[in-house]
């Protein structure tokens, strides 16, 4: 057996298991038959990531082919109908495809370790909810040889990734492209509404003794907040495409502007599930910085009480700065100036979140393994993020800066730039204890830089366009425009991020045949997944463990200095 | 060095949370409410503003009966979750199946009605705004009552087949959960449609 | 291991050389930063002003995690664990007011900004226009002229000392658009059922370049906007001309020179005179082809969407083609307006702009070039 890289010196009794893992002799039908029969939440939380890695690599390529039609103003490599294709299935397919089961994969992985359970409250529903949102990427893909087939250009989606109305309702959108969009998305909706309900469950109902709510691990704090919100906001989605499909096949009206329905009731309501959509995607990143970076500073994260009250404080404020998209859309002043304020008192619970994470680094011992990397140039560019954030909300600047390339530059800050490197980061840190082999660290660290270099040189030039006029969404542009040199260096940016994703695959297959093994706890932590056999046996915990504080480890490893005492 | 943590418990066996049932259930009818929200603001939105066609003064009725029906089914629901409670498993039939056709009534009436604005009134979804959010929120409403009855009917059959006993109670509880939120949004619906709309 | 951030300042830095471009590099005509019109100034005055604090955030907050990234680094051969700190009710109740005061500070200016260019007192001479959004082109009406036209915007110049702003009532006939034309104010979308308002006030003359904003089909790319800012006299010139109406031309051998009705030019009466200049046009081009063209353009689908004044073509689908020879550009801004590209266009709309909802009409060359050698005559 593997030698832990800090030995725990002590077994509490029911909380590390000694049984080395059953290796699965069966045949390859025996081992797939298995996991697609699955209730395991280890094994459906790694479906949904690799699911998530695949369908990233699939948009990424699509990224590429947008990057590569806007090398050149008046570029006819890809004609504007596979553009808009393109570009909506990239957004489509990058929020529900890969965003939210990676997100929700994690969750699925962690909670019930973190909190010393079992599994999750319905493995059973679990399991649907991965297999509804598998079948509704597999179905939104379809999309691309429905219809015409292979030799027309399909009938995927091409109507944005909002899909305003009226352009989606059958005046203006004749073929399936939307019916795709509108059940794809339904059906994800249901895979992510059964999630929220089994976390919240999960988390209300399962936690181990002494466990009490203020000794949960912040990420599994962060992740009951984003089933709290994927509850109330998946439902307007749910709501729009119900709408949109009742327009288009049961004729009604909803957003028939010819019958005095309204376009911009549309925008308020896919706007109303939207906002909050990108925040029930960062937050997650926020809970895997909650638990890297203390770890790899050494410290205990500072001011836990405020970040949990911090957390839920974005949770229900993001509930109330949708229409902040909406800015160009005609409200009145009054209607705009409510939408400023509201978005902008969301940078005072994030930038406290912020500040503690600087503080918990401040005083410690930081080590750079790649995780904390990661970590590190997310805690920039968030920051970075927040602020382009805060110049959006400004209402009449927001006049110029919506819908252009300053928009896009802004949400793939966040979305790249501290969600993506957060989901790295936590890939380097978790897939230890998922697989039992550290990923090597040498591809790490090349991994880390050229992503750091791709990332910087497309999404910060990225902004320049937009502040000289470019819209978002176009399939080419003017050459006297004077955009062109911009576009030419986020594209090359665009292929480097490339090549740094690819390193990361060559990582995480080579690693799992080859790589260190790793042991129970190779990074030194503190919460109870590092209290597990790597990987965990099925059942978690041999008998329920029980806790005094935060950080059981801690105390396990310092009984000179346990958090139980400060308590 | 030994077992550490349990010092600061003072009481281990109090260590009481709350049935996933109920958390589960809850969460549900917070995500049903969010999309029942959604409708009821469009309809209300769009009030008055149809081009063409019937209104809903025009040609809605006040459902009083089914009303009436849906809203008592709660009290009878209520007593059954006593009755299994204390274990009364004859009382709990009677009950559950008092709801069953209390549920029942008002979805016939609610077809009665449709037919009439149909074939009478000649609204349809399609007809103008009306229509469109008049069937949309009724319609939504309508196929969770659907969807209660169905659960309800099941378990009618597991009572009657002697397959349900007290220990059950729990599960009994959450699903009249779910059917105390169904009346609980009639309320609202009704409301909405039949007061304000007018 | 660590990276020193000036992304803010540098975007100001690269703002500010653009609106320094005019002298030698190329100039950006579609830059935020270089306005000419009050909205479009406030706007940028506003974003300096944002620019800075958020500048100032990210400066402080930045180093500060330079700092402590550098100063508490795990030295190689220390296994030590630092000491646990949890937190600081004092710190932390700092960090949380701060904010709120920058907040403040940020909102309240921005509030300011807003109520002053949305709820802008319109004067009585302002002047009127109605903007109509397609696909994938713009409709422009001047209720007050009783001029129609399409795709290239005419407004007058307003100076301190004569104020003439221009006020947009936008709507659109299909889908969601968005204009934009960033030198002049920010965006305001055009929405179907629905009407928005937009004001600007250019104090230079010269042409403004911008484009359609909002995602509207395939060829939302191509719907390109160009705002004419004329002086006063030029202006007035201009609204002269459009108002002239064409009439049939007239067969070889039948040339009239001036008849027509002469009506008093008053608010909202459409004023109908020969356009002698289009006579003469078609005199001196290739007279049977302007003539045959015109047959051709009547006698086919073209007038079922397009507009002249004065003749019998009343199609409202498509942009008014009344004085189409006043415009530089075609097809939304996308193509010089010449003769071969008129034929081109004419040829196959999608050979420019696959997705507009032009159709390709299937006539012979011949015919292309009859319709052609028609609409040149229409200046």
């Amino acid at each position: 057996m593997a030698t832990p890289s800090v030995p725990i010196p002590n077994r509490v009794e029911g909380v590390v298991d000694q049984t080395p893992p059953r290796t699965f002799a069966g045949t390859y039908l025996e081992v797939i038959h298995d996991w697609v029969v699955t209730v395991d939440h280890k094994k459906i939380g790694i479906m949904y990531i690799s699911y998530a890695l695949i369908f990233m690599l699939v948009a990424g390529i699509e990224a590429l082919m947008i990057r590569a039609q806007l090398f050149f103003p008046e570029n006819h490599l890809i004609s504007p109908f596979v553009f808009d294709r393109l570009f909506t299935m990239h957004g489509t397919t990058m929020v529900f495809l890969v965003g939210m089961p990676i997100l929700l994969g994690f969750g699925n992985y962690l909670i019930p370790l973190m909190i010393g359970a079992r599994d999750m409250a319905f493995p059973r529903l679990n399991a649907f909810s991965f297999w509804i949102s598998a079948f509704a990427g597999l179905m939104l893909y379809f999309s691309f040889i429905g219809g015409n087939g292979l030799t027309g250009t399909g009938t995927a989606p091409d109507v944005a990734w909002f899909a305003y109305a009226p352009l989606t309702e059958r005046a203006f959108s004749p073929g399936h492209s939307t019916d795709y969009w509108a059940l794809a998305l339904i059906a994800s909706g249901i895979g992510s509404i059964g999630t929220a309900i089994n976390i919240l469950a999960t988390v209300f109902s399962m936690r181990c003794k002494g466990m009490t709510l203020f000794r949960m691990p912040l990420l599994v704090w962060l992740y009951t907040v984003v089933s709290g919100m994927v509850l109330i906001t998946i439902s307007p989605l749910t709501a729009c495409q119900a709408m949109l499909t009742i327009d288009r096949y049961l004729g009604g009206h909803f957003f028939d502007t010819q019958a005095g329905g309204s376009a911009i009731l549309w925008a308020h309501f896919f706007w109303i599930f939207g906002h909050p959509e990108v925040y029930i995607l960062v937050l997650p990143a926020f809970a895997f910085a909650n638990e890297i970076i203390p770890v790899f500073s050494r410290k205990a994260i500072f001011g836990y009480p405020a970040m949990v009250a911090a957390s839920v404080g974005i949770g229900f404020i993001s509930l109330g700065v949708w229409a902040h998209h909406m800015f160009t859309m005609g409200m009145t002043s009054f209607g705009n100036a409510f939408f400023t304020l509201s978005t902008m008192l969301v940078a005072i619970p994030t930038g406290i979140k912020i500040f503690n994470w600087l503080a918990t680094i401040w005083g410690g011992r930081v080590r750079f393994a790649t995780p904390m990397l990661f970590a590190v140039a997310f805690l920039f560019q968030f920051l970075i993020a927040g602020l382009t954030g805060i110049m959006l909300s400004v209402s009449p600047w927001n006049w110029q800066l919506h819908n252009s390339y300053f928009v896009i530059a802004h949400f793939h800050y966040v979305l790249v730039g501290a969600i993506v490197f957060m989901i790295f980061s936590a890939i380097y840190y978790w897939y230890p204890k998922m697989t039992g082999r550290m990923l090597d660290e040498r591809l790490g660290k090349w991994h880390f830089w050229l992503m750091l270099i791709g990332f910087h040189l497309t999404f910060d030039v990225m902004h320049i366009p937009g502040l000289l006029g470019m819209p978002r969404q176009i399939y080419t542009y003017e050459a006297d425009r004077g955009w062109a040199i911009w576009n030419q260096i986020v594209s090359v940016g665009g292929l480097i991020q490339a090549i740094a994703v690819a390193v990361l695959v060559y990582n995480l297959v080579h690693s799992y045949f080859k790589g260190r093994e790793a042991g129970p706890d190779p990074w030194d932590a503190w919460t109870l997944e590092w209290s597990t056999h790597s990987p965990p046996p099925a059942y978690n915990f041999a008998s329920d463990p029980v806790v005094a504080s935060r950080r059981p480890l801690w105390d396990l490893k310092h009984p000179e200095d346990p958090d139980s005492a400060f308590e | 060095m030994g077992t550490v943590p349990l010092e600061h418990i003072e009481h281990p066996e109090a260590w009481k949370l709350p049935s996933r049932g109920y958390v589960a259930m809850s969460s549900l009818i917070i995500a049903e409410s969010a999309i029942f929200t959604i409708f009821v603001v469009a309809y209300l939105y769009y009030l008055g503003r149809d081009v063409s066609g019937p209104t809903p003064r025009e040609v809605l009725e006040l459902p009083i009966f089914g009303t009436v029906c849906l809203l008592s089914s709660s009290f009878f629901i209520y007593l059954a979750e006593h009755a299994i409670t204390v274990g009364k498993m004859g009382a709990f039939t009677l009950w559950w199946a008092v709801t069953i056709v209390l549920g029942l009534i008002f979805i016939i009436g609610t077809g009665v009605e449709w037919d009439k604005l149909i074939t009478h009134d000649h609204l349809t979804i399609a007809t103008n705004l009306f229509g469109t959010t008049f069937y949309s929120l009724v319609g939504l409403h309508a196929s969770h009552v659907i969807i209660g009855l169905i659960m309800l009917l099941i378990t009618l059959v597991f009572a009657l087949t002697g397959r349900l006993n007290p220990t059950h109670a729990e599960r009994v509880k959450v699903l009249a959960l779910y059917w105390h939120f169904v009346d609980a949004v009639w309320v609202v619906v009704f409301t909405v449609v039949y007061i304000v709309g007018r | 291991m660590f990276r020193v951030r000036v992304i803010p300042v540098l975007l100001g830095c690269m703002a500010a050389s653009c609106s320094q471009a005019q002298s030698g590099s190329p100039f950006v005509n579609t830059n935020i930063f270089e306005p000419v019109s009050t909205p479009a100034h406030d706007v940028h005055a506003l974003s300096l002003f944002v620019l800075t604090i958020t500048g100032g955030i990210f400066l402080g907050v930045s180093s500060l995690l330079v700092y402590a990234l550098i100063r508490f680094r795990c030295r190689p051969d220390d296994k030590t664990e630092p000491p646990q700190v949890f937190g600081s009710t004092q710190i932390e109740l700092a960090w949380t007011i701060i904010p709120v005061l920058l907040i403040t500070v940020l909102f309240l200016g921005t509030a300011r900004m807003i109520f002053a260019i949305q709820d802008a007192p319109k004067p009585a001479n302002a002047l009127d226009v109605i903007v109509v959004g397609h696909q994938f082109w713009w409709e422009y009406r001047y209720p007050k002229y009783g001029v129609v036209t399409a795709n290239e915007l005419h407004v007058p110049q307003s100076t301190k000392e004569h104020p003439l702003p221009t006020f947009l009532k936008l709507t659109s006939a299909d889908v969601m658009h968005s204009y934009w034309v960033p030198r002049l104010a920010g965006k305001t979308d055009v929405l179907p059922n629905r009407v928005n308002e937009l004001w600007f006030d250019p104090h230079i003359p010269g042409v403004y370049l911008g484009q359609c904003a909002q995602f509207c089909g395939p060829e939302h790319a191509k719907m390109l906007l160009r705002v004419y800012v004329d002086p006063p006299n030029k202006f007035e010139a201009w609204i002269k001309a459009q108002q002239q109406a064409q009439t049939e031309l007239p067969e070889e051998g039948m040339r009239d020179q001036g008849s027509g009705i002469r009506g008093a030019a008053t608010g909202g009466a459409t004023v109908v005179r020969v356009n002698a200049q289009a006579v003469n046009a078609a005199q001196s081009s290739n007279d049977v082809n302007a003539h045959t063209g015109q047959m051709v353009f009547e006698r086919q689908a073209c007038v079922n969407c397009h507009t002249v004044k004065g003749t019998m073509a009343n199609g409202r689908y498509g942009p008014d083609l009344t004085h189409l020879m006043s415009r530089d550009t075609i097809g939304a801004g996308i193509l010089p307006n010449n003769q071969q590209n008129l034929v081109r266009w004419i040829n196959d709309p999608n050979d420019f702009k696959p997705g507009c909802l032009m159709p390709a009409m299937h006539l012979t060359d011949e015919q292309n070039e009859q319709i052609t050698a028609y609409l040149l005559t229409l200046h």
